[in-house]
C-alpha cells in the first residue's frame, strides 16, 4: 500500500511538473507570439474620420492636381476628402470627351513625329505670382515624347502644348520661376544633337549632350515659347526647382549618371560617390541672350494651342531654337557635388536652402544659397566637369541630415520651417527642421512612397495642414482587383507635432508629383458655359435656322445643332458611299451643366462631348450603304432618349440630292401609289 | 381751395422723382427653384424689358407646352414708359399747384396705375399658364402653370415666387409718401386753424 501510495505521490508530482513545464512553455510561446512584429495593418486613431469627412453638398478646402503618370492625364481631387472630380485629358487621347478624336482637338496631340496618342505625365506645376500660387494655370510634362502642356484653370482644359527639341525623356520639368517667367524642361536622356545624330551609342562621352530648355510664359495669355536652351555635358537630368526670394534668378537641377554610362545604368551610373546639382543663373542667361551671345540651332518641334473662340486647335511646326553654351559663356552654370544619384532638388520657402535627395544616400545634404554665392565669388572650385566649374561640396553645404531614413526622394515644406522628405526604401515620411537639421518625426506609408505634397509646399507661403503621400506599391490596402491594382495616396494631418494618417484614397494612372491649392483661388474663376455669341467656329450654327448640309467634292459638311431635346437636322439624305462626312455639332444651350453628346453607328474614332456654346466635329466615313442612326450620348433631359436622328448613305453613283430636316414628316413615297 | 405746406410740396416732388429710379432697377421679380436648380432661376420685369434667365426658363417650360417668353409678348412695354413719365409729370404738377384735392388725385392715379399693372400681370400669367401647346411632351391632366401673382406657389418640380423688386418697392414708397402728405395735411399742419 505504502509503495503504491508513494508511487502515486510521485506520479502526481510528475504530472504537476509536466503541467507546470507545459504551462510555462505555452506562456512563453504566447508572449513570443505577442512580441512578433505586427503587420502594417495600421488603423487610424482619434477623430481621423471626421477630419477627412466632407459632408454631402459641402466643398473640399483644396484642389489636388495629381499627375496621371502613364495615363498621360492630370487628375483633379478634392482634399481632405480624396474624392476624384475630373481627369483632364492632356497628353493622351480621351474617347469620353473626344479629345484627340474630334477634328478640333487632333492638332493638340500633333508632334514632330506625327500624331502621338499617348504619353506619360509626371509633374504638375501650378502658376505662381511672387512665389505664391495664383490659380491661373497648371503645367504638365510629357516624359516620353518631350513636351510641356499648359492647362487653363478657368476651363480645366489643355490650352497649349509645346514640344522640346534636343531632348529625350522630359523628366526634369515643368518647374517654374517665381512669377511664372519660365517653365523649365531638362532632358533625362542626353542625346546626340545637331547634324551628328547618327552616331555609335558607344560615343556617348563625345557626342551626347544634355539640354535645359527655358520656356517663356506670356504674362497675360500664358503663351509658351522656347526662349533658350542651355547645352550641357551628357548626363541625366532628374528634377529641378527655381530659386525664390533671395535666390530668385537661379534654378537648381539634380543630375545623375555623371559616370556618363550608356548601358546598364543600374550598375554603371551608380559608381561615383557624388553626382551633381546644377545651379543655373538664368538672369545671366537672359543677359547673354540680349547681348546676342546665343546661337541659332536647327530643330524641328511643334507648338499647339487651342483657341476658345473658334473652339479649334492649331499646330505649328517650328524650325530653330536659340542655344547658349556655358563652356563659352562663363558665370552662368555651376555644378555642386551631391551624394549618390540625387533625385529631388527642392528649395525651401525662404529660398535660402536647397535640399538634394540622393536616392542611394544615407543622409540628406542641405545647401545654402548664400554659401554658394560666396563659394562662387571666392572661386572655391574643386575642378570642372565638361568645362563647367564644380563648387567644393563643403563650401556650398549648410549641413547634412544624419540617418534620416533609406532612399530619400522628394522634399516639401510647411510654413513653420519644417521639411517633409519621402523615403522610398524605408517607406516613410520624415519631418525635420530645415535650419537645425534635426529629425522631428516619422510616419510609415503604405507602401513605398514616391512624391509627396504639402498644399502650397513648393511656394514661398506653404498652407501646410496636410501632407499627401503618393505611393508606388498598393498591395493589400484595398479590395483586390486581380493582378492590376488601384494606385494609392494617403493623407496625413501635419497640424500638430506628430504626423497623423487620416485617409487612404485610390488614384488613377500612376500618381507622381502633385500640387494642392486652396479652392478659393480656383473655383470662383471656373467657366460655366461658352458664350454662343463668341463662337467663331467656321461651321457653327448659331440657331436651328442656321443649320446646313453642304457638299464639297466628296466631303459633306453638316452644321448641326443640339438643344434639349433634339438634333437639327435629324433626317439627312444625299450622302454617298466614298464620302467623308463631318458632323459639326453646336450645343445651343447657354445653361450650366447641360452638355450634349454625339455618336454615330460604326464611327472609327469616338464620341463628341459638346459643352454649352461650343462646336465640335466628328469625322465619319461610312463603309456601306444604308440608314445609320445617331444620338445624344449625354443624358441631358427628360427626353434625352428621344434625342436621335438618321442619316442615309446611298451608292456612289446614285443621284439622291442633299436633303435635311427636323420635325418634317412626309407621306411615305409608296403610300400615294395606284389602287 | 386750401394750399398745402411747402414741406408737403417737397415730399410730393420726392415721391414723383423716386419713380425715375425704376428706369435703372427692375420692377418685379419671379424666382424659381427646382431640385436641379438649387441656385435658382430669376426673371426680372422692367418698365419695358424682361431680363434674367429667361431663355433657360423658356427652354424648361417648353416640355409642358408653355410659350417662349420674349419681349414681343408684352404689348404693354410699348406704352408703360409713357405712363410712368405721366405719373412723374403729374406729381410735379401737384407740387406746383399745391392744391389739396390734387394730392388726393395723385394718390388715386398711383393706386389705379398699380392696381391696373397687377391686373394686367395676372391676366398675362393666366394666359401664359393656361394656353398650352397640345403637342407638348409632358401633359399633366388638369394641370395649369399660372405663376403666382404675389407669393409662393409649387408648380410640378418648381417652386415659384413672385413679388416686387426694387422698382416695385419704389412705386410703393412713392404711393406711401403721397398718403403721408394727406395725413400730414389733414391732422398736423392745419389743426390750429380748425
Amino acid at each position: 500500500m505504502n509503495f503504491t501510495s508513494k508511487h502515486y505521490d510521485m506520479k502526481r508530482k510528475t504530472i504537476y511538473r509536466s503541467l507546470f513545464l507545459f504551462g510555462t512553455l505555452a506562456l512563453v510561446s504566447i508572449l513570443f507570439q505577442l512580441c512578433k512584429p505586427k503587420g502594417p495593418a495600421e488603423v487610424t486613431t482619434g477623430n481621423a474620420a471626421s477630419q477627412a469627412y466632407v459632408a454631402p453638398g459641402k466643398y473640399d478646402e483644396f484642389y489636388n492636381f495629381v499627375s496621371g503618370g502613364f495615363n498621360g492625364q492630370m487628375n483633379v481631387y478634392g482634399l481632405p476628402s480624396g474624392r476624384l472630380f475630373r481627369i483632364i485629358p492632356v497628353f493622351s487621347e480621351d474617347p469620353t470627351s473626344g479629345y484627340g478624336f474630334s477634328e478640333e482637338t487632333k492638332p493638340m496631340l500633333n508632334t514632330s513625329h506625327g500624331y502621338v496618342p499617348w504619353d506619360d505625365l509626371h509633374h504638375p506645376a501650378l502658376s505662381t505670382t511672387n512665389g505664391e500660387h495664383d490659380g491661373r494655370w497648371v503645367f504638365g510634362n510629357a516624359n516620353n515624347t518631350p513636351r510641356v502642356a499648359r492647362i487653363d484653370l478657368k476651363t480645366f482644359r489643355t490650352a497649349e502644348i509645346i514640344e522640346l527639341p534636343n531632348s529625350g525623356g522630359n523628366h526634369s520639368s515643368p518647374f517654374i520661376t517665381e512669377n511664372t517667367e519660365y517653365v523649365v524642361a531638362g532632358t533625362r536622356f542626353s542625346v546626340p544633337m545637331g547634324d551628328k545624330t547618327d552616331v555609335p551609342i558607344s560615343t556617348y562621352k563625345e557626342n551626347f549632350k544634355g539640354t535645359i530648355s527655358f520656356i517663356s510664359v506670356g504674362k497675360e495669355d500664358g503663351k509658351m515659347k522656347i526662349a533658350f536652351q542651355i547645352k550641357t555635358p551628357g548626363v541625366n537630368f532628374d528634377l529641378a526647382r527655381a530659386g525664390k526670394g533671395p535666390s530668385h534668378g537661379w534654378f537648381f537641377f539634380s543630375c545623375y549618371n555623371t559616370e556618363q554610362a550608356y548601358t546598364l545604368l543600374e550598375v554603371n551610373s551608380t559608381q561615383k560617390d557624388k553626382d551633381f546639382i546644377m545651379a543655373v543663373n538664368w538672369k545671366k542667361a537672359e543677359e547673354y541672350l540680349a547681348a546676342g551671345k546665343g546661337e541659332k540651332a536647327k530643330a524641328k518641334y511643334v507648338h499647339n494651342w487651342y483657341d476658345e473662340k473658334t473652339h479649334t486647335a492649331t499646330s505649328e511646326m517650328l524650325n530653330e531654337v536659340m542655344q547658349l553654351d556655358p563652356t563659352v559663356l562663363k558665370d552662368m552654370v555651376y555644378f555642386i557635388p551631391c551624394p549618390k544619384s540625387p533625385h529631388g532638388c527642392d528649395t525651401d520657402p525662404s529660398g535660402e536652402y536647397i535640399v538634394g535627395s540622393g536616392k542611394l544616400a544615407a543622409l540628406i545634404p542641405v545647401f545654402s544659397f548664400t554659401k554658394i554665392q560666396q563659394a562662387i565669388a571666392s572661386k572655391e572650385f574643386e575642378g570642372d566637369f565638361g568645362g563647367i566649374p564644380v563648387i567644393k561640396y563643403e563650401a556650398a553645404l549648410h549641413g547634412e541630415v544624419k540617418k534620416p531614413g533609406l532612399g530619400p526622394l522628394h522634399t516639401e515644406f510647411d510654413a513653420n520651417g519644417n521639411a517633409y522628405t519621402s523615403f522610398f526604401v524605408s517607406s516613410e515620411i520624415v519631418k525635420w527642421n530645415v535650419k537645425s537639421l534635426e529629425v522631428l518625426d516619422r510616419v510609415p506609408t503604405y507602401y513605398s512612397i514616391g512624391h509627396l505634397c504639402v498644399p502650397g509646399g513648393p511656394t514661398r507661403k506653404p498652407h501646410g495642414k496636410y501632407v499627401i503621400a503618393y505611393n508606388k506599391i498598393t498591395k493589400d490596402r484595398y479590395l483586390s482587383t486581380g493582378p492590376e491594382l488601384t494606385q494609392s495616396a494617403q493623407l496625413y494631418d501635419i497640424s500638430g507635432d506628430k504626423m497623423k494618417l487620416i485617409l487612404d484614397f485610390p488614384t488613377t494612372g500612376e500618381p507622381h508629383y502633385a500640387e494642392a491649392i486652396p479652392a478659393s483661388l480656383v473655383m470662383p474663376n471656373s467657366v460655366k458655359i461658352f458664350k454662343i455669341e463668341d463662337n467663331n467656329h467656321p461651321y457653327v450654327a448659331k440657331g436651328e435656322s442656321k443649320t446646313n448640309v453642304e457638299r464639297k467634292g466628296n466631303q459633306v459638311h453638316i452644321s448641326m445643332t443640339a438643344i434639349r431635346s433634339h438634333l437639327t437636322p435629324d433626317n439627312i439624305e444625299g450622302v454617298k458611299l466614298g464620302d467623308e462626312v463631318y458632323f459639326h455639332v453646336t450645343n445651343l444651350e447657354q445653361d450650366w451643366d447641360v452638355p450634349h453628346g454625339f455618336a454615330i453607328k460604326g464611327a472609327n474614332n469616338a464620341e463628341l462631348l459638346i459643352m454649352p456654346g461650343e462646336t465640335q466635329t466628328l469625322k465619319w466615313k461610312p463603309l456601306t450603304t444604308g440608314v445609320f442612326p445617331f444620338y445624344c450620348t449625354d443624358f441631358c433631359s427628360a427626353l434625352h432618349q428621344e434625342m436621335q436622328g438618321y442619316i442615309r448613305v446611298s451608292p456612289a453613283n446614285s443621284n439622291i440630292p442633299i436633303k435635311f430636316s427636323t420635325g418634317k414628316t412626309e407621306a411615305p413615297a409608296g403610300a400615294t401609289g395606284s389602287k | 381751395m386750401t394750399s398745402i405746406k411747402s414741406t408737403s410740396r417737397v415730399i410730393i416732388v420726392v415721391a414723383s422723382l423716386i419713380l425715375v429710379a425704376g428706369f435703372f432697377v427692375p420692377l418685379w421679380q419671379i424666382l424659381m427653384w427646382a431640385p436641379q436648380y438649387p441656385e435658382g432661376l430669376e426673371m426680372d420685369i422692367w418698365y419695358n424689358d424682361i431680363t434674367g434667365d429667361v431663355k433657360i426658363i423658356s427652354a424648361l417650360n417648353h416640355y409642358i407646352g408653355m410659350k417662349h417668353i420674349e419681349v414681343g409678348m408684352f404689348p404693354e412695354f410699348q406704352y408703360i414708359v409713357y405712363i410712368i413719365w405721366f405719373l412723374i409729370g403729374f406729381g410735379l404738377l401737384v407740387a406746383i399747384s399745391g392744391k389739396r384735392f390734387m394730392v388726393w388725385l395723385n394718390a388715386g392715379v398711383l393706386l389705379i396705375t398699380g392696381a391696373a399693372a397687377l391686373i394686367d400681370f395676372y391676366l398675362w400669367g393666366y394666359e401664359y399658364g393656361h394656353s398650352l401647346d397640345p403637342t407638348a411632351a409632358i401633359i399633366v391632366p388638369g394641370m395649369s402653370y399660372q405663376p403666382p401673382l404675389i407669393g409662393t406657389k409649387v408648380l410640378l418640380n418648381f417652386t415659384a415666387f413672385s413679388g416686387p423688386d426694387l422698382g416695385g418697392w419704389f412705386f410703393v414708397i412713392a404711393f406711401c409718401l403721397v398718403i403721408l402728405v394727406i395725413i400730414l395735411e389733414r391732422f398736423f399742419f392745419n389743426w390750429k386753424k380748425t
